[in-house]
C-alpha cells in the first residue's frame, strides 16, 4: 500500500528531547475510516507522537504522512483535513453553546449559511436543539463532551484525533459517545483516539501499545488478546506495561 | 476564507469581553477613577510652610514684604539672616523649604525705577508636588505686594505727573533637588500610559494565558488560524477598548481639571495606537513565557506595569535618577510615550519636535511584534 491510501501513515518517526528519546521510530499505518486505538500508559511518548502527527511538534527523525500530506512540510494542508479534540476540554465556557459552533465554522472557512445548516443538523442530532442559546458552562461534562467533538467534526475533516475526550464521564455516556465515533466512522471519518479506558480499546478496530516510546504491539483486539492468550485487552495492556517497568 | 477566520476569531474575542460585564465594566471606569484620584491627591494643599529669610541690608521694603509673609497665615519665618550662605545648611537638615533672599539695596532699586528690584525664591521640591505648590504661595504674596505698590504710587500721584511704571519685582525661582516640576497637567500624559500599560499588556497577558492553561490555545493552532491571526484577533478588540479608555481619560482631564490641550488629538491618539501596539506585544510575549494566568499576571504588573509607573518618568524624573538607572529607563516603552503625550498636550509641539521618539517606539513596536508572533509559532525546535 503506498502512503496516499493510508489516511495515516507514520515511517520510523523520532522525537527527542535532549538526550531523552519521547518517541522512538514508531512505524504504523492507519486505513482511511478505520477506528484506531492509541494506547500507552502516562509517560509513554503518545502525547507527543500525536503533537508531530498534528503539526505542534516537529520530529526529530523520520516521516509521517496525514490525510496523504507530510507532516514536516505540508502543516497547513494538514490542518484543513484534521479535527482535533483535546484531553482538556476544547470549547469555551463563556461562550453559548451555538456561538462555539460559529466560532469553528467560522475558523475553518464554512460560510454563513453552512455553518447555520450544520448548526441546526448537529444541534438536532445531539439533542440540544433547546440549549442552543445556553453557555457551554452549565452543560453536564458529558454533554460538553459530545458537543466538542461533534464541533470538531463540523469542517467534516478526513480524520479526527481525540486526545483522551472521555475522561470523567460515567459509562453509559461514554457508551453514547462511542456511538458518536462509530457514525463518524461510517462515513468515512478516520478516528485516531487515546484513552485510558481500555473497555473503549475494544471498540476500535485496531489499537496499537506504546511502551517507552515504542510501539509494543498493534493489531485488532482479537488479534492481540490471541497472542497474548489473555482475555481481554486490558491484560495484553497490563503484562506490556508491566514489562516496561521491570525493564528499567 | 482567511477573513472570515480572523473575523470569526475576532468576535470571539468580542464576545469574551463584553460577557464578563465586571471586568468590563472596571476596565471601562477605570481611567476616570485614575484620573480624578491622582489629580485630587495631588492637589495638596500646603500649611506651615517654614520659610528662611536672607536680607543683607534691612529698609523699609525688605520689611514690608518681610510682614506680608508673616501675615500669611501659611508661613512661618524660621531663619533670619544677613548672608546667603546660611541657606545650604538649613535645607540639608530640612529645617527650611523656602528661602527668600533679597538683594542688596532692595529699596534703593524698588525707588529708582530704572532697574527692577530682584528677589530670589528657592524651593526645597524634592516632593515636587509640594514644591509648586509652596512657590505659588510665595508667588502670590510677592504679588500681592507688587499690586498694592503700585495701586499707591498711582492714587498718591493721580493729579501729578503719571507714575512713571509700575513697581516691579523680578523673582528668580529655583527649585532645588527636582528641576523638573511634576503637576496634576504633567500627570495626565503618565496616567494614560498607566491605563494603556494596563488594558493592553496585563488583559491580554491574561487572555492568552487563559486559552493556554485551559488548553483552547492548542486548538487555535491545530486550526487553520495562524499565529498571526491569533494574535492579531486577540489584539485588536483591546485595542478598542484602549482607545476608548484614553478618551475617557483625556475627557476627564479636561473636564474635572482643566488640564490643557495644546497640540494634536489626532496625533496623540495615534501614538497611542503605537504604544498599545508595543504594549500589547508585550503582553503576547508574557503569555507566551508563562504557563499559567496567574504567573502571566504577575508577571504582566512587575514587568510593564512597575517600570511604567517608576522608571518612565510619570511620577520620579529621570534627570533626578541615578546614573546607573537613567540609561535603564531607556528600555521602558512608557517612557518615550510620556514625552510625546507631554508634548503634544502641554507644549502643542508635532512630530518634527517628536520623530526621535516616535521612531523609537515604531522600532519598539516592530521588534516586540516580530517576537510574539515567533513565540506562538507551534514549538518546532
Amino acid at each position: 500500500m503506498t502512503a496516499k491510501a493510508q489516511a495515516i501513515s507514520v515511517n520510523g518517526l523520532t522525537r527527542r528531547f535532549g538526550s531523552f528519546v519521547a518517541v522512538d521510530h514508531i512505524t504504523f499505518d492507519v486505513g482511511a475510516g478505520e477506528v484506531f486505538g492509541f494506547l500507552g500508559a502516562n509517560g509513554a511518548g503518545k502525547t507527543t507522537a500525536i503533537k508531530m502527527l498534528i503539526g505542534l511538534l516537529a520530529p526529530s527523525d523520520g516521516d509521517a504522512h496525514v490525510a496523504g500530506f507530510d507532516v514536516k512540510t505540508q502543516r497547513a494542508q494538514i490542518r484543513r483535513s484534521i479535527g482535533y479534540m483535546s484531553q482538556r476540554f476544547s470549547l469555551y465556557d463563556d461562550l453559548t453553546v451555538r456561538e462555539n459552533i460559529q466560532l469553528y465554522g467560522g475558523i475553518y472557512g464554512l460560510s454563513d449559511d453552512q455553518i447555520r445548516d450544520r448548526t441546526a443538523t448537529l444541534l438536532e442530532s445531539l439533542g440540544l436543539s433547546g440549549s442552543a442559546g445556553d453557555l457551554v458552562s452549565k452543560l453536564p461534562l458529558g454533554w460538553k463532551q459530545k458537543l466538542a467533538f461533534s464541533v470538531a467534526l463540523l469542517h467534516e475533516p478526513k480524520i479526527v484525533f481525540l486526545d483522551e475526550p472521555t475522561g470523567g464521564v460515567d459509562p453509559l455516556t461514554r457508551r453514547q459517545f462511542w456511538e458518536l465515533i462509530y457514525a463518524a466512522a461510517s462515513r468515512g471519518t478516520t478516528v485516531f483516539v487515546t484513552t485510558h479506558y481500555m473497555d473503549e480499546a475494544e471498540y476500535c478496530d485496531r489499537v496499537s501499545i506504546m511502551v517507552d516510546g515504542k510501539i509494543a504491539t498493534l493489531g485488532t483486539p482479537a488479534e492481540l488478546k490471541a497472542q497474548y492468550k489473555v482475555a481481554t485487552v486490558e491484560d495484553v495492556f497490563v503484562r506490556l506495561a508491566r514489562g516496561a517497568k521491570a525493564s528499567e | 476564507m482567511k477573513g472570515g477566520a480572523l473575523r470569526a476569531f475576532m468576535i470571539k474575542e468580542l464576545r469574551h469581553i463584553m460577557r464578563d460585564r465586571q471586568t468590563l465594566t472596571i476596565l471601562l471606569l477605570m481611567p476616570l477613577v485614575q484620573v480624578v484620584l491622582f489629580g485630587f491627591a495631588l492637589r495638596s494643599d500646603v500649611r506651615d510652610i517654614r520659610l528662611a529669610i536672607v536680607d543683607p541690608s534691612p529698609d523699609y521694603a525688605t520689611t514690608a514684604l518681610r510682614n506680608r509673609f508673616l501675615g500669611s497665615r501659611r508661613f512661618r519665618i524660621v531663619s533670619l539672616s544677613r548672608s546667603p550662605s546660611s541657606i545650604e545648611p538649613l535645607f540639608q537638615r530640612g529645617e527650611a523649604d523656602v528661602a527668600l533672599v533679597f538683594e542688596p539695596g532692595f529699596a534703593t532699586r524698588l525707588a529708582s525705577r530704572t532697574e527692577p528690584a530682584r528677589l530670589f525664591l528657592t524651593v526645597d521640591a524634592s516632593d515636587p508636588n509640594t514644591g509648586t505648590v509652596m512657590q505659588n504661595y510665595s508667588r502670590a504674596v510677592i504679588s500681592q505686594y507688587e499690586a498694592e505698590r503700585s495701586a499707591v504710587c498711582r492714587s498718591v500721584r493721580s493729579d501729578g505727573p503719571a507714575c512713571p511704571r509700575p513697581v516691579k519685582l523680578v523673582t528668580d525661582t529655583r527649585m532645588r533637588f527636582n528641576p523638573t516640576l511634576e503637576s496634576v497637567n504633567l500627570f495626565v500624559p503618565g496616567l494614560i500610559a498607566l491605563v494603556l500599560t494596563l488594558v493592553s499588556a496585563l488583559m491580554t497577558a491574561i487572555s492568552l494565558s487563559r486559552e493556554k492553561e485551559r488548553g483552547t490555545l492548542e486548538v487555535l493552532l491545530v486550526s487553520p488560524l495562524r499565529p498571526w491571526q491569533i494574535i492579531v484577533g486577540k489584539v485588536l478588540p483591546y485595542l478598542g477598548l484602549a482607545f476608548a479608555n484614553v478618551i475617557t481619560a483625556l475627557l476627564a482631564a479636561w473636564l474635572v481639571f482643566h488640564v490643557p490641550f495644546k497640540g494634536s488629538v489626532l496625533l496623540l491618539l495615534a501614538e497611542s495606537v503605537l504604544y498599545a501596539i508595543v504594549s500589547l506585544a508585550l503582553g503576547v510575549l508574557i503569555a507566551a513565557r508563562t504557563s499559567t494566568q496567574r504567573t502571566a499576571m504577575l508577571a504582566a504588573m512587575i514587568g510593564t506595569m512597575l517600570p511604567s509607573t517608576l522608571l518612565s518618568g510619570m511620577i520620579f524624573p529621570i534627570a533626578s535618577m541615578p546614573a546607573w538607572l537613567a540609561p535603564i529607563t531607556n528600555i521602558v516603552p512608557a517612557r518615550w510615550f510620556i514625552v510625546v503625550a507631554r508634548g503634544i498636550m502641554l507644549k502643542g509641539v508635532g512630530l518634527p519636535y517628536l520623530w526621535r521618539e516616535t521612531l523609537v517606539l515604531c522600532a519598539m513596536a516592530a521588534v516586540l511584534m516580530i517576537a510574539a508572533v515567533r513565540s506562538f509559532k507551534p514549538r518546532l525546535a
